[in-house]
């Protein structure tokens, strides 16, 4: 897809823009919406509002921030229009201009990460903390200038929250044991700025990418694994335009990849029933929906149950989108929880583990399943988590 | 209308705080400066006077690491002109900050005459005053604090402030303007200006720069700090033990010693 | 008053405050210790019998003026360094607070003489007085010296409420009480209108000293009444982390954490949570901490000053009579 960044005005200009004005005004969008039943102005509805010169009335409509990116209106699309990639962002970024106020919440998760580098407004100096408690060593570049074959992206929610550090304790583990060549950037690392979240802030995600390519040309590394399918995204679709052009995988697929290597080290017995969750930007969007299902049949006693709704149907966690720092607005308006929806759909499997790849979705699975009451009957853990602790010492 | 907000630059508490190897001061070297959160507030009530009485903003900050940020941020959220005082020694107390900021408001720079001057209610490092008091005395003019709402009367000669008092009580008082005020919240929280428009603001307008004018010996005793250290938190909860009468009593006998009764 | 400890009392709403109290208290300390008298300073308009009050100190100065019925700030700075500079204290202890802020910075610059803030501790040493301030929202402490004896003086000193147990600055004793008159300029700036009730209704949790928060450790809706008679004991209000507000036993207005509302009272008696650092972000700076929970394992100890392993069921009713009966016992006419 195209990687230059886009306008509403230069939209005409693309193929993609002008495909979306091939829409067939069918509706599907607005049905697989999550949050359908809330959205005034669902793709359809906007398509035709574009068509009819009244894009203002959308932009006004403050139901666009319940948008989480979720990628699902773009699977069914019977005309392929790139919707979450090229028109929702562009939309959203109107819808954030014309309100009057921005939440709360999220004009600090903004304003945290201009300055701090992370939506939490934690200290820059103290992103690679956690590397002290790995149990593994792990070179930090700004230390240890020599190249590495890869350059793992940590991301912020797996630097700082105690449970995203859990994921990157293992990933670290895994990495050691494969014998894998790989640093991280430590303090020096900053949000890459995602799309679907902060397209709508433009310069901020500018920001952030001139700074974050910045850093990584002072490095020598082939390639990039990162933790954080967002970060993927930001990878993959928008940093090729200031040059970006290394090898790129998350951790899972890029795990997958290794498991001939990895099999034989799972010997620890773990007689879970398993259900995948697929993230979003993984899933959907990149299609990788056998990576970690592959990872975990390679656990031995796990059995893996599937959702009702999975692989490309499966049903977002709401963290996307901006949705992440969107809680509490909207719970004003009344809106449902989408990983209340989802958690009791992984409830409904009868599975003991609720295993994802994203980590914006344990924490906000592990909340559902408290407010839901069913913490006691079901855990969430990364496949990186299992991966881990499937491996004997 | 003309309304001047005075901004103060702070040390940001959010990354650790350094001691530097004297022991009496903080290490500048590590330190990340960061708007005073008050003074964010009063830009904000300073922006919220200009869209209700179309008044003109002006706001004037005394230069320290990042203080251009600030200033085009704050143009960028529609500040008329944003001017900084360069060339004094760093670092300086709140007193001389006072001082400096009065000097270059009687001085001229086109900045007098001010209907309403507006700067934070109290900054983390004010150890040896308040800039809004000391500034209204050097300019001989009426000084209000802990002010969380302004309206201006059409003559706008007059002006209603709101201040806050203990336990949720509000006052109501009658300024003559012209008046310093201390905020300690505007109506509405500080607005959120994108990136973008920041950057927008850095190319179309400039810092005003205003030199400091020589520090005098004022005649002002000095503030002689002997010891500076970090608070360090514990790192874990001191437990107390035993049936739930027992912590209960323990307890309450803690609370009571540190006041909390 | 010459050379003597001064306290600026402040009142509220017809009383002596209770952070009037907790100054006294540390002056009271600072007096004895350097062998010289307490007096506190009240300022006010026909309210003189309140000053009877104050009996820790050796003596009280009144100040009547039909214009310090308020405290405007410039007004009340004027009548104290009028009664102060004929004969200045060796310290001037004025409580930061909304009701006296500002009134120390312009003593300092009207007379000339050093102003030290935030204060919460005060040592004598060899006749001169080190101020222990906490400065930087807390982070940092530092000693200053408070002036020297030779002057200039009053050294004036801005203390944090909190520094110390208003009970210590109580006393029945019979102090002596005596007028001090001032000439205060007619045209005035600056005057108060009215005053404005809060609401009744919800609750700011962001202005509460003291707030009791409730996680799923409460169990049941049912069992909020607990919590509320805490609260109450303590003089404060009920809180919540997200599940409770999100099972609808709390409104959203009560809901502390990264999703609802940062909150730094004095006291934060988190109950049954479990420390999710959502929450942990809107509650980290309160001043004391005091978790409850079954789990010792709970992220919540880390942050809490002090911690309590058990059911909150069981420490709650236990705890609010506690708090019941120290009140009775500890509390003057």
């Amino acid at each position: 897809m195209s990687t230059c960044p886009v306008t509403l005005e230069t939209l005409p200009q693309i193929p993609e823009g002008r495909e979306i004005l091939t829409c067939l005004q069918c509706g599907v969008c607005a049905g697989t919406c999550p949050y359908g039943d809330v959205m005034e102005y669902p793709p359809r509805r906007m398509i035709a509002m574009m068509r009819a010169g009244m894009l203002e009335k959308v932009f006004t409509s403050d139901s666009l921030l319940a948008c989480v990116a979720c990628y699902a209106c773009m699977a069914k699309c019977p005309r392929g229009i790139r919707l979450t990639e090229i028109l929702l962002p562009l939309m959203k970024e109107q819808a954030l201009a014309h309100l009057p106020e921005l939440p709360g919440e999220l004009q600090r998760a903004l304003q945290n990460t201009l300055r701090y580098g992370n939506p939490m407004g934690e200290p820059s100096r103290k992103r690679a903390a956690w590397v002290k408690t790995a149990g593994v060593p792990i070179r930090i570049f700004a230390e240890d200038r020599k190249p590495a074959d890869t350059l793992w992206f940590v991301e912020c929610y797996t630097s700082y929250y105690p449970r995203g550090q859990d994921n990157s304790r293992a990933t670290a583990r895994l990495f050691h044991r494969l014998g894998i060549d790989y640093a991280i950037l430590g303090n020096e690392e900053k949000c890459a700025g995602e799309c679907g979240r902060l397209t709508w802030e433009p310069g901020l995600f500018e920001t952030l990418m001139d700074y974050n390519m910045a850093v990584f040309q002072k490095y020598q590394f082939n390639r990039v694994v990162t933790s954080c399918p967002h970060a993927h995204n930001a990878f993959k679709n928008r940093y090729p335009v200031l040059g970006f052009n290394w090898a790129l995988e998350h951790v899972t697929p890029f795990l997958a990849r290794y498991l001939d290597r990895l099999k034989p080290l799972l010997t620890r017995k773990l007689p879970y029933k398993v259900t995948y969750h697929d993230s979003c930007c993984l899933g959907r969007q990149n299609e990788f929906y056998e990576a970690p299902r592959l990872l975990l049949k390679a656990i031995p006693g796990v059995k893996l149950v599937e959702m009702v709704h999975n692989r490309v149907n499966a049903i977002c966690c709401g963290g996307g989108g901006g949705g992440m720092w969107l809680d509490t607005y909207f719970k004003a308006k009344g809106y449902g929880r989408l990983s209340e929806r989802r958690v009791k759909e992984a409830v409904a499997t009868g599975a003991d583990v609720l295993a994802v790849s994203c980590p914006y979705e344990v924490s906000r699975f592990e909340d559902a399943l408290k407010v839901l009451g069913c913490d006691k009957r079901m855990i969430v853990r990364d496949v990186t988590e299992l991966l881990a602790e499937a491996m004997e010492e | 209308m003309h309304v001047l907000v005075l901004l103060k630059m702070v040390p940001d508490v959010v990354e650790d705080l350094e001691i530097s190897s004297s022991g009496r001061a903080l290490d500048l070297e590590y330190l990340r400066m960061i708007l005073s959160e008050s003074d964010d507030h009063a830009l904000e009530q300073g922006l919220l006077l200009k869209e209700r009485h179309g008044a003109k903003l002006t706001v004037l900050a005394l230069d320290a690491p990042e203080v251009d940020d600030a200033l085009f941020t704050a143009a960028a959220k529609g500040a008329d002109r944003v001017m900084k005082v360069e060339g004094m020694d760093a670092p300086f107390t709140t007193r001389q900050a006072a001082r400096l900021f009065s000097q270059v408001i009687a001085d001229g720079h086109g900045i007098l005459p001010a209907d309403l001057i507006l700067t934070g209610v109290q900054a983390i490092d004010d150890l040896d005053g308040l800039v809004a008091p000391l500034v209204a005395d050097e300019l001989r003019l009426p000084y209000l604090g802990i002010i969380t709402g302004i309206s201006v009367d059409a003559s706008g000669r007059t002006a209603r402030a709101t201040k806050e008092y203990p336990a949720g009580v509000r006052g109501e008082f009658q300024i003559k303007l012209p008046a310093v005020l201390g905020i300690q919240a505007a109506e509405k929280p500080p607005r959120y200006v994108p990136v973008a428009k920041v950057r927008a603001a850095m190319k179309s307008m400039k810092i005003e720069c205003a030199e400091a004018p020589p520090s005098a010996g004022d005649g002002w005793p000095e503030v002689n700090v002997l010891e500076m250290k970090r608070n360090e938190p514990a790192g874990h909860a001191e437990m107390l033990e035993g049936t739930p009468e027992q912590v209960s009593d323990r307890l309450c006998g803690i609370l009571a010693g540190r006041g909390l009764f | 008053m010459t050379g003597n400890i001064c306290v600026l009392a402040e009142q509220w709403r017809g009383q002596i405050s209770e952070v009037t109290y907790e100054t006294l208290a540390l002056g009271r300390e600072v007096a004895d210790q350097l062998g010289v008298p307490l007096t506190a300073i009240l300022t006010g308009s026909h309210c003189r019998e309140i000053a009877g009050a104050m009996g820790i100190a050796d003596s009280v100065v009144y100040v009547d003026h039909p214009l310090l019925a308020e405290v405007i700030p410039q007004t009340c700075a004027e009548a104290l360094v009028q009664v102060m500079k004929d004969s200045p204290p060796r310290a001037l202890l004025v409580p930061l607070t909304n009701i006296s802020l500002g009134i120390g910075t312009l003593i300092g610059i009207r007379m000339g003489v050093p102003v030290v803030n935030f204060c919460n501790d005060i040592k004598v040493a060899g006749g001169d007085l080190k101020a222990h301030c906490v400065m930087y929202g807390g982070k940092i402490e530092a000693t200053v010296e408070a002036g020297t004896a030779s002057g200039p003086l009053p050294a004036v000193l801005g203390i944090w409420p909190g520094a110390r147990p208003a009970d210590k600055g109580r006393s029945t004793r019979a102090v002596p009480v005596t007028d001090a008159t001032v000439v205060l300029g007619e045209a005035q700036a600056i005057t108060l209108s009215k005053f404005i009730e809060p609401e009744a209704g919800d609750v700011d949790l962001t202005k509460q000293d003291v707030l009791v928060a409730v996680g799923r450790g409460i169990q049941d809706k049912a069992n909020l009444g607990l919590a509320e008679d805490l609260a109450k004991a303590l003089g404060g209000a009920v809180c919540g982390s997200r599940p409770v507000i999100d099972q609808g036993w709390l409104p959203l207005s009560r809901q502390v954490g990264k999703s609802g509302l940062t909150v730094k009272p004095k006291l934060y008696i988190a109950l049954g949570i479990s420390g999710a650092p959502e929450h942990i972000e809107g509650m980290k700076d309160s001043g004391m901490i005091v978790a409850v929970n079954t789990d010792e394992r709970a992220p919540i100890f880390n942050v809490a000053h002090y911690g309590i392993v058990g059911d909150v069921l069981e420490t709650l009713p236990a705890l609010t009579e506690a708090v019941g009966a120290r009140k009775a016992v500890g509390h003057h006419a």
